[in-house]
Parts: structure tokens; C-alpha cells; sequence
């Protein structure tokens, strides 16, 4: 596996208005593996990996000290484009969230805003997409529907169809079984293991077992806090800190 | 305890059927009143007539000068409340700081508290001569001054129903759009206003219906001549102007007053009509967007 460093977030701060959401988070997040953030609600996992697309730009009054890095370029530095940065750090949100539009313009959405015009490409790279996000073969033949009429979990893997056509390199995924039946589940971190083959990954999850199936490494955050960050394996079956294993094995949280 | 409830049940249903019942009534009298007239009128002539001489001998029904008239001060006021409207409420929902906002959004609703005979007598007093020197007409009280008093009356409702409408497109699909690196002004155009497109599209039909039903500015400053508007700048006596200001002249129950009434009729089964395409528009906008039970 190449070990090399995709992202890095190096002594973050991030606060809303007064409220401190993260308190000098450092986190390396490794090429081609899955990292899990794990952590009670309101510990700042969403906080946190919304900082690493410049999703939080659009709240008022919130700032960050700190920085975070994608392959060595500082992405919040004056000359860093955040629209540009959104397309190499794709972000697929917990609850599916497609366009009132077709299963096809959703997916071409994103090339669309990107000035790729050229129909063939676009037709091909949305046909790509949905069979990478393995939903083609339940829409091949309903592509111009709303895609509002698809199940739940089939909109979640449309929204992550709709993610892979801009060809990200890592992608964000911040509860993305939230709203989910457990077959759905399944599907969706069956996914996550065949993109991770290609993709960066980053997910936020509530559910350890989850974290423990698709993760090669978890991050635990609490209050704001990161308190271990290790191996999948080692974090869960030798947590270094008490907190960890409190958490773990469901002490609190 | 359990009388006292009912007795309150009752009240208030009542109350809440009260309105079906005026409604009914007003309808019944609107036919009463008019329908009469269609003996001795075609309804034809009566509708594509090209000329009001209702007090001549023999008299006139023509109404058509009097619909194209509304026609005409209608789009005329389109042309000033949907780009001022639509407008605003972009403004207000995409890029005013929460200040602005606070400050704007209490305006903008004063401007539908003023009475409309203030804005009557602000296009007689003010506008009218201005245009009148600003742009060498023989009259001021002519069918642009009419659109543009009642294009300006007619904001409010567009703005708030279209910020309404804006504010129910779900931050999720903002997130979507800018997940995948689309820029704030593509977010606006190409998933903000189509999301909220029949909601948009509401908030016109609503800004026309008050435009065309709107009585005393248009009869203080249209200028009032019933002949077919060939120019923006003619003096025109829109279908509410003429029920205005005949009426009190017109002998109850002669064939005038049936007139007049059939005019009401008219403009009431139009504005009804725009009511109920603007109500299925906007149920279509709420099941789009997953907001309907
Ligand atoms: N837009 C915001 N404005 C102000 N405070 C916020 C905002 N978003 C989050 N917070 C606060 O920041 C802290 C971290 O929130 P965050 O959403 O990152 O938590 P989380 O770990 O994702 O929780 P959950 O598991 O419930 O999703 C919380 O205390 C929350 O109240
Ligand atoms: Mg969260």
C-alpha cells in the first residue's frame, strides 16, 4: 500500500463565532487507505472534515488557526482556490441530498460547472461514474428520471456517482449510512473498500463496527479534542488512552 | 366543560366557513347583476367591441379598449416588479449580511402597507409631470406612468413570495453544487433558481393578479380615455379604472351598471384564474422539492 501522506491537518484551531469546535487537531491522512473519525455527537468530526474541503468557508464568523495541507500545497493560503480544491476533495454528506434534476444531469452536474462540454466524454464518464458507485445496473435504463424517485440508499450512491465524475482524489464522507438501511449499508461499504483502491478516503461514522470493517485507520475525537489516532486494528484492540477504550467498548458516549 | 368546547368548536368553524360564504355570495351577485345584459348585448361584441360609449344613444359596450388597457399597464407593470422583485430577493437571500437583511426586508414590506391612493397621488403629483418633462409627452397620466406605479406597488409581493421560495431550496443542494466545485454564481443559477423555479413562477402570477386588480392608482394616473392603447405613453382606462368611475353615475339596473358589472365578472374569473394556476404552480414546487405532506 503506498503509505505517502494525501492530507494533513497541523495544529488546528477552529471556532464559531466564540465556540471552539477544534482544539489543535494534528492528523495525517495516508493515500489509497480509509480513515475513520469516530467520537461522541458534537465532538467536532464534521467540523473537522468540512475543513479539509473549505466546506465551512460559507459560515459566518467562523475562523480558523492552523493549517491543512493537500499533497504539501496549504489549501487555505491566499493563492489556494477553494472551487478548485472542492473538485480534487469530493464530499458525499449524510443524508443523499441529489438535484431535483435527472439521474443523468446529476451526475453530469459537476463536469457541467467544470466547462467539460463535450457530450461523448460526458456520457461516457457519467456511464463510468455509475458503474464505479455500483448503481448503473439498477438505472441503466432510467437515466433521464428524477432522480428524486430513487430509494435512499440508491440516492446515496447517486450522490457518490456524482462525487467520482469530477475525478476527485479524496473524498469525504461524513455519515454516509446515517439514513440507511442495513443492506444499503452494506452496499455502500462494499464501495468504500473499491474505491479506496483509487481514492483517498475519509469517513466520519458513528457506528465502530463500521469504522472497524472499512477503516485502515481511526481517528478519535472528543470535545473538539483529537485523542488517538492509530491503525484501525490497534486503536481498537490496544487503545493507548482511557478515553479511547472507554469510548470503544461503550463506557460513554 | 365538554359544552363549552363544542360551543367553541362550533364558533370557530363558523368563523372559518364565513369566508366560502362571501365568496358564494359575491359570486351570486356578480352573475345577477350582469348576466342580464347579454340580452340585449352579444357577449362578442360585448367583449371584442372596440368601443365604450356607454352613456351615448344608442350606447356602446366595447370593452376590448378597456382590456387591452389592463393588458398593457399589466406587462408594462411586469416589466418593473419582476426584475425589481426577483431581484431583491436574490439579493436578500443570497448575499445580503445579516444587517442588511434587517434593514431591507422591513422596507421592502412597508412599500405594500403605504394605501394605494398614496401611491395614486404620488403618480398624479410627482411621477406624471416628471415623466411628462423628463421625456416631452403630451401627458404624464398615461399608461407608463400607470405600469410603473403599479410595478413599484407590486414588488412586495413578488419579493417576499420569491424569498420565500428561495429560502426553501435546502442547503443540501448549495453544499451538493459547491462539493463539486461549482462556483457560487453556478450554485445560483443552476440549482438555486430552477430549484425554486414554480416558486419564482408563483410569485409573478400573484405580482400580475394584484397588478390587474388594482383600482385607484391606475384611476388617478392611466389617465382615464377608453380608447385602444396604441403607445405606452396614451392615456388608458384599464376594466378597474372604468368600474370606478362610472359606477356612481351609472343608473342602478340599466344597461351601464349591468356593463360595469360584467366587467367585474370578467376581471374576477381572470385574477380567480391566476390564483389557481399560482396555488397549482406552487403545490407542484412544494412536491418537487419533498416539502408537501
Ligand atoms: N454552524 C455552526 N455554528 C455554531 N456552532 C456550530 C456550528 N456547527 C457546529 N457547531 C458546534 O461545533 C461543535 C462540533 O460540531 P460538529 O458538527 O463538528 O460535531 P459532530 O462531531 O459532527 O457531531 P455529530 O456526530 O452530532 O454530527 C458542536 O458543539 C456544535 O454545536
Ligand atoms: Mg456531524
Amino acid at each position: 500500500m503506498d503509505e505517502a501522506i494525501k492530507m494533513k491537518a497541523e495544529n488546528v484551531n477552529f471556532f464559531y463565532g466564540k465556540t471552539q469546535a477544534l482544539k489543535d487537531v494534528s492528523l495525517d491522512i495516508h493515500a489509497h487507505s480509509v480513515t475513520a473519525i469516530i467520537g461522541p455527537s458534537g465532538c467536532g468530526k464534521s467540523t473537522f472534515i468540512r475543513l479539509l474541503n473549505r466546506m465551512n468557508d460559507l459560515i459566518p464568523h467562523a475562523q480558523l488557526i492552523g493549517r491543512v495541507y493537500l499533497d504539501c500545497q496549504d489549501v487555505f493560503s491566499h493563492a489556494a482556490d477553494p472551487v478548485e480544491l472542492r473538485r480534487r476533495v469530493g464530499m458525499v454528506f449524510q443524508k443523499p441530498n441529489p438535484f431535483p434534476k435527472s439521474i443523468f444531469e446529476n451526475i453530469a452536474y459537476g463536469l457541467h460547472v467544470n466547462n467539460i462540454k463535450d457530450k461523448d466524454f460526458v456520457e461516457t464518464r457519467v456511464i463510468e461514474s455509475l458503474k464505479k458507485a455500483a448503481l448503473w445496473e439498477e438505472v441503466r435504463h432510467r437515466l433521464h428520471e428524477s432522480a428524486l424517485k430513487l430509494s435512499g440508499g440508491q440516492q446515496q450512491r447517486l450522490c457518490i456517482a456524482r462525487c467520482l465524475a469530477v475525478s476527485p482524489e479524496v473524498i469525504l464522507f461524513d455519515e454516509p449510512c446515517a439514513s440507511l438501511d442495513p443492506i444499503s449499508t452494506a452496499k455502500i461499504e462494499e464501495l468504500i473498500l473499491e474505491l479506496k483502491k483509487e481514492y483517498t478516503i475519509v469517513i466520519v461514522t458513528h457506528n465502530m463496527q463500521q469504522a472497524a470493517r472499512v477503516a485502515d485507520y481511526t481517528a478519535f475525537f472528543l470535545l473538539g479534542e483529537l485523542i488517538e489516532f492509530n491503525k484501525t486494528q490497534e486503536l481498537f484492540t490496544a487503545p493507548k488512552d482511557k478515553r479511547t477504550e472507554a469510548y470503544i467498548t461503550g463506557r460513554f458516549g | 366543560m365538554y359544552i363549552k368546547e363544542k360551543i367553541y368548536r362550533w364558533i370557530f368553524t363558523v368563523l372559518a366557513f364565513s369566508s366560502f360564504v362571501f365568496l358564494v355570495g359575491i359570486i351570486i351577485v356578480l352573475f345577477r347583476e350582469s348576466l342580464p345584459l347579454f340580452q340585449k348585448v352579444r357577449l362578442f361584441d360585448f367583449l371584442l367591441g372596440r368601443f365604450w360609449y356607454p352613456t351615448y344613444d344608442p350606447p356602446e359596450f366595447g370593452i376590448l379598449p378597456l382590456i387591452l388597457a389592463s393588458v398593457w399597464v399589466t406587462c408594462g407593470a411586469l416589466c418593473v416588479c419582476v426584475p425589481l422583485g426577483i431581484g431583491s430577493a436574490l439579493f436578500l437571500n443570497e448575499l445580503a449580511t445579516p444587517g442588511q437583511r434587517a434593514v431591507l426586508k422591513p422596507l421592502i414590506e412597508i412599500l405594500a402597507s403605504i394605501p394605494s391612493i398614496v401611491y395614486g397621488f404620488f403618480g398624479m403629483v410627482v411621477l406624471a409631470p416628471f415623466l411628462q418633462q423628463l421625456l416631452h409627452i403630451p401627458v404624464g397620466l398615461c399608461a407608463f406612468s400607470a405600469s410603473l406605479i403599479l410595478g413599484i406597488m407590486a414588488v412586495p409581493t413578488v419579493c417576499s413570495i420569491a424569498e420565500d421560495a428561495l429560502s426553501y431550496v435546502p442547503r443540501s443542494f448549495r453544499e451538493a453544487s459547491f462539493a463539486v466545485g461549482a462556483n457560487r454564481w453556478q450554485t445560483l443559477t443552476k440549482v438555486v433558481i430552477p430549484a425554486a423555479g414554480s416558486g419564482i413562477s408563483t410569485a409573478i402570477i400573484l405580482g400580475i393578479s394584484r397588478a390587474i386588480g388594482e383600482t385607484m392608482t391606475v384611476l388617478m394616473v392611466a389617465g382615464g380615455a377608453a380608447v385602444i392603447p396604441t403607445s405606452f405613453f396614451m392615456p388608458v382606462r384599464p376594466m378597474t379604472a372604468a368600474i370606478a368611475a362610472e359606477m356612481g353615475e351609472a343608473p342602478m339596473g340599466g344597461l351601464h351598471y349591468r356593463a360595469l358589472f360584467s366587467i367585474a365578472l370578467i376581471l374576477f374569473l381572470i385574477t380567480f384564474l391566476f390564483n389557481i394556476i399560482a396555488e397549482l404552480v406552487s403545490r407542484r414546487f412544494r412536491l418537487k422539492l419533498g416539502l408537501a405532506q
